[in-house]
């Protein structure tokens, strides 16, 4: 076991995913057997290989600085569960 | 036991892009809720951020403007938490190859003196929206118009000593990212917001204590009241034998203490992973070479321009060249009235103490470069006294004309004709018997301070107008 189950729960919870009492053993176990696979990957040689920040061989193109979205507010918060005055209103989040 | 103070700062720099960062979305402030918010901001399915080639020139442009490598080959991350204003759930940020890489900046505080403060790095980043907690029947209000503007995170090395260094830090980081143009430093709108990471350790010790760290200080003046406040607060706790808690706190700058944030409200586990959306951004060197070809005189190459060439102390120097406005303006005060020593004195005591009491900025100076040159060039030739001058100074401020009009207009011109001032010394010798037996009794010691007396009294007489120095030579002539 590479990883235990109080780890799961934390990395559950900061992803905000409610896993069942029942089920957790069993995600625990499936997420090591992931891990386990990794692990042999990382027995490859990588010594003098750069780290890769994305698969695709090219870069970043970048855009001229304008503004070119209007103001579509009535048709965004058309599809918003609660909205005023202009704000989306969400469950209290207290500072 | 004495305690050395140890801080870092990190700064959030809101960059002057027309549009957002990631999207074609406005970023002028005071817009309403949520009118500048397009579908990336917003994060709606399937978007995509496309990068703003200003942010990426601005970043360039601050790393050469503090000597810093710069990143050829950044790569941005994904910092994720959980807020109703990061609507993603992740923020798009740098971790480990950030556009700004090592570099320093020199500081000069109220002394004159200079500190070099080192910049560990400088990363491009994507502001979040603004969550409202009045009462909205319960519930929080949301304005995404923030969401996605350019910030760049400017974070020091722990080389700041005191709460001075700190203010003293971040106004020559102000002066240098307005004059790159590069942000509009506005601090009431939020364009620069500080971190500041302070921790205490015996003095002459070199092993770091534990940090705290106060979140979201937005003037100087608080950053200065929040260090003093936490260093009290962590020698307390050293002074009883206590350990200080590695924790995140804010400032409350109503009750001017720090006290610290709930603990579910840090989220210190950001798993940062390369973001996909994104290719990595590379910047070549002609890239690089053209904008250090194009930088602007910056604030501590001016302040050093300004001590040699016009023989400044550091002081002033820094006051002088602390935006470019101002700069400019003294710049051309010289250049009318030749001396660049009173002209420092006139910008920096009667013209910026009037700004001040008038909360205006030196581009709304109602008195012009040029005119007060001007008066200062009739003090030079001798036309008025520096005291008139000031009486000058105030009609010029109220928009009464040029020094020479007022002068004109009020009769204020010196009186340097010998005869005129010879009979005015006269008049008072001739009032001040007393005096004038008691000077001639007097030691050279006393005889200098009673002079004063004869000369105040010849200058009243005049109304002011008597020309000082000529006065002076008169009664030495005259008392013997």
């Amino acid at each position: 076991m590479t990883i235990e189950q109080d780890e799961i729960e934390k990395i559950a919870a900061l992803a905000r995913i409610r896993i069942d009492a029942g089920q957790i053993g069993e995600v625990t176990r499936r997420i090591d057997a992931i891990l386990a696979m990794v692990e042999q990957l990382q027995a490859a040689d990588t010594s003098g290989v750069e780290p890769m920040a994305n698969p695709l061989d090219a870069t970043q193109a970048l855009r001229p600085d304008e503004v070119t979205e209007g103001n579509q507010r009535d048709a965004f918060q058309a599809i918003a569960p609660a909205v005023e005055d202009g704000l989306y209103l969400v469950p209290r989040v207290i500072d | 036991m004495a305690y050395e103070t140890v801080i870092g700062l990190e700064v959030h720099l809101q960059l002057a892009t027309r549009s957002k960062i990631f999207s074609g979305s406005a970023t002028t402030f005071g817009a309403a809720p949520n009118t500048q918010a397009s579908a990336v901001d917003l994060a709606m399915p399937g978007m995509l951020p496309v990068l703003n080639e200003q942010a990426v020139r601005y970043a360039v442009m601050f790393g050469l403007g503090i000597g810093a490598q710069i990143g050829k080959r950044s790569v941005f991350d994904r910092k994720n938490y959980f807020y109703p204003d990061l609507p993603k759930g992740y923020q798009i940020s740098q971790f480990d190859h950030p556009i700004v890489g090592r570099g320093s900046f020199e500081i000069t505080l109220a002394d004159g003196s200079t500190r070099d403060i080192g910049i560990t790095r400088a990363h491009l980043e994507e502001d979040a929206g603004k969550s409202l907690h009045e009462d909205y029947h319960g519930q929080s209000g949301i304005d995404l118009n923030r969401a996605g503007t350019p910030l760049l995170e400017i974070v020091s090395e722990p080389d700041i000593r005191s709460a001075e260094e700190a203010v003293a830090y971040l106004k020559a980081l102000h002066s240098l990212v307005t004059y790159l143009g590069i942000s509009d430093g506005n601090m009431a709108e939020g364009s620069m917001r500080c971190d500041i990471n302070i921790s205490l350790r015996p003095a002459g010790s070199d092993t770091l204590g534990t940090r705290a760290e106060i979140k979201n200080v937005n003037s100087f003046r608080f950053v200065e009241k929040a260090i003093l406040h936490e260093f009290e607060r962590q020698s307390d706790i050293l002074e009883d034998g206590g350990a200080v808690v590695q924790e995140t706190r804010l400032y409350d700058a109503e009750r001017d203490e720090t006290r610290p944030m709930r603990s579910k409200e840090v989220a210190n586990d950001y798993r940062y992973f390369p973001e996909p959306d994104l290719l990595p951004v590379v910047i070549d060197d002609a890239y690089i070479q053209a904008l250090a070809d194009a930088l602007p005189e910056l604030p501590v190459q001016k302040r050093h321009r300004f001590m040699q060439q016009y023989g400044l102390g550091g002081y002033d120097a820094s006051v002088l060249s602390d935006s470019r406005a101002l700069a400019d303006y003294y710049e051309a005060v010289v250049e009318r009235c030749g001396d660049a020593k009173i002209a420092a004195n006139w910008v920096q005591v009667e013209l910026l103490g009037q700004l001040n009491r008038s909360e205006l900025d030196i581009a709304d100076s109602p008195v012009a470069a040029g005119d007060l040159g001007g008066l200062i060039a009739r003090i030079l030739d001798n036309s008025i006294s520096g005291k008139i001058a000031k009486q000058v100074f105030e009609a010029m401020w109220q928009g009464e004309g040029s020094a020479d009009d007022i002068i004109e207009a009020r009769g204020l011109k010196q009186v340097s004709d010998s005869g005129a001032l010879a009979s005015m010394v006269d008049e008072v010798i001739a009032n001040n018997a007393a005096q004038v037996q008691q000077y001639l009794e007097a030691d050279e010691g006393k005889r200098k301070k009673l002079l004063g007396f004869f000369v105040g009294q010849v200058m009243k007489l005049s109304k002011g107008q008597a020309n000082p120095q000529m006065v002076n030579e008169l009664l030495a002539q005259k008392l013997v």
